[in-house]
């Protein structure tokens, strides 16, 4: 059995050239432009401005910048599906499309996918999303394929300053601590990991270094199973069921009695 | 700010809605109709064929509203049976998964119900149908079994979206609740119409009236409830879909309220009618809220 695999990826040596997501394209064979539409963002020199079922890896540019413009950062971010070990799209998929594989990565199978779409609320992330091509929910597959054959993912591949790294996830836990610390012992004392940690979702098995909090990336600052809903939720229904009931008994055996 | 505002949208719109609302008067209808075949009186029959009639073309309706909203509609039957092992498919804890088996088994009983009415009002010659109506075993066995699946059908689509990660749906969990008392008190509101239509005995639809007055004040406090539950997630109400769900409360609860206690007779159509707009409203705010919020 392989060990579980992932992706650590280091948002402070991303330039944002976005070869990781030309690279992805191309190795999955992703349309460039959604049905033939070209959009531009206007507001941003990103335009891919989200990931989805055609752009499994999406370059974030955080553009801060003082009102005046005389100071600024930008904070690039490469981002994708984080391969959750408690994985909101899996536990709720009907029809068995999404599965965990031998890499513990979370992938998609396109010809069981019936497009319900039911995934991709589930995702905390905002990852999912419907090709236009095959009318399936699709994202990043931490390129399966490549894997088996064993090849890093494109992405991974493609990225020149080893922003994005592949490994198993003991190395990359290892090799990301160590980049903290260096860090840290530099002056950047704001850098941190993100999903690194088994208290978010079981552990991210694509996880990030940043240096602002979560919400200034576009992620969620306390992600969550959407099961968690569940009990309660069914609970209360059934109390409703039992109102409903109790009602129209009453309501009905009380006209019989008047009957009577 | 609620992690729930990170997540992407279904993009699940009319089609579900339209679901939402169908599968409710579907379930409704037959849960009262079977109400009214175990315990009503010999001049609730029509009513109780209405409902049985009505139930069955729409849950048919609901499977056709599902199938064409699929990415791929021709992989409907994904839902049901694994597509590489041709094994059943179900996963208890998906809310889809098991509404998908629901619904089905509902439909099933509604189609046996359906075709019982047929034979009870003649117009399928084979006697031995007559014993899928009560009060044959048989066709207790069916009613109360489709009853409960009915409630299932009803409210599980509720949950469906709290068990996602969607803002507004996952931020609370009373939704099940909130569309299982809508689901009774729409198909309260679509019998009594066609009561009114289809010469159904006044005292039936006195009946289901009353029970629809009840079912309204549970459905104003369940309303309450959720926005309790939303705490301040319930802000992003502030505009447009928060009016509209305001004159939902309004027009579709308790005018139609007001006007069945101060004046329960002549009867008119206008409260069903409100009743049955106001279900089919409060669907699309909360579905359409959320989709904005992407």
């Amino acid at each position: 059995m392989p060990e579980p695999m992932g992706f650590f990826t280091d948002t402070t040596v991303c330039i944002g050239c976005k070869a990781c997501e030309v690279a992805c394209k191309e190795w999955n064979q992703l349309p460039a432009a959604n049905g033939g539409v070209r959009t531009l963002s206007g507001d941003s020199y990103d335009n891919t401005r989200h990931l989805d079922g055609i752009h499994w890896r999406h370059v974030k540019f955080i553009e801060q910048f003082t009102a005046d413009r005389r100071e600024g950062r930008w904070l690039m971010m490469s981002d994708v599906c984080k391969h959750c070990v408690r994985a909101g799209c899996l536990e709720v998929c009907p029809t068995g499309a999404i599965i965990r594989t031998e890499f513990d990565t979370v992938v998609i199978q396109s010809d069981a996918c019936n497009g319900c779409r039911d995934c991709i609320g589930a995702c905390p992330f905002g990852v999912i999303g419907i090709n236009p091509v095959s009318g399936t929910a699709q994202k990043c597959t931490l390129c399966y394929d490549r894997m088996k054959a064993g090849l890093e993912p494109a992405c991974a591949k493609a990225c020149p300053t080893e922003s994005i790294n592949f490994g198993t996830i003991a190395d990359l836990k290892k090799m990301a601590q160590a980049r903290v610390g260096r860090l840290q012992g530099a002056g950047e004392s704001r850098a941190y990991l993100y999903g690194a940690d088994e208290g978010m979702l079981g552990g991210l098995n694509s996880f990030y270094l940043l240096v602002d909090k979560p919400e200034v990336y576009g992620l969620p600052p306390d992600p969550k199973i959407p099961s968690r809903n569940l009990k309660s939720s069914a609970v209360w229904s059934v109390l409703g069921a039992v109102a409903i009931a109790l009602t129209s008994l009453v309501n009905f055996r009380n006209r019989g009695a008047r009957d009577v | 700010m609620s992690s729930t505002f990170f997540t992407a949208s279904p993009q699940w719109r009319w089609l579900i809605v339209a679901y939402f609302f169908l599968g409710g008067l579907a379930a409704g209808s037959y849960f009262l109709a079977t109400l009214m075949d175990l315990f009503g009186k010999s001049r609730d029959r029509r009513l109780v064929h209405l409902g049985y009639l009505i139930a069955f073309p729409l849950v048919g309706l609901c499977g056709l509203v599902l199938t064409v909203d699929l990415g791929r509609p021709e992989r409907f039957w994904h839902m049901l049976i694994q597509s590489e092992t041709l094994r059943p498919m179900i996963k208890t804890y998906s809310p889809m998964s098991l509404g998908a088996w629901a619904l089905l088994c509902f439909g099933g009983c509604a189609l046996l119900s359906f075709v019982a009415v047929l034979a009870e009002r003649g117009w399928l010659g084979w006697p031995l149908l007559r014993r899928l109506s009560p009060p044959a075993f048989v066709g207790r066995l069916v009613t109360v079994v489709g009853a409960l699946l009915g409630f299932y059908v009803a409210g599980y689509t509720g949950v469906l979206l709290s068990v996602t990660n969607r803002p507004i749906w996952a931020d609370t969990t009373l939704l099940g609740l909130t569309f299982l008392i809508s689901a009774a008190s729409t198909s309260a509101a679509l019998l009594i119409l066609l009561g009114f239509w289809g010469g159904a005995s006044g005292d039936s639809i006195d009946a289901l009236e009353h029970f629809d007055a009840f079912i309204l004040v549970l459905e104003a406090i369940a309303i309450a409830g959720l926005l309790v539950s939303l705490g301040r997630i319930a802000m992003v109400w502030l505009n447009g879909w928060g009016l509209l769900l305001a004159v939902m409360v309004l027009g579709g609860i308790a005018l139609p309220l007001y006007m069945r206690l101060r004046a329960p007779g002549p009867r008119r159509a206008i409260g069903p009618v409100l009743v049955l707009l106001g279900g089919l409203i409060l669907r699309a705010v909360i579905i359409f809220s959320s989709d904005r919020l992407s």
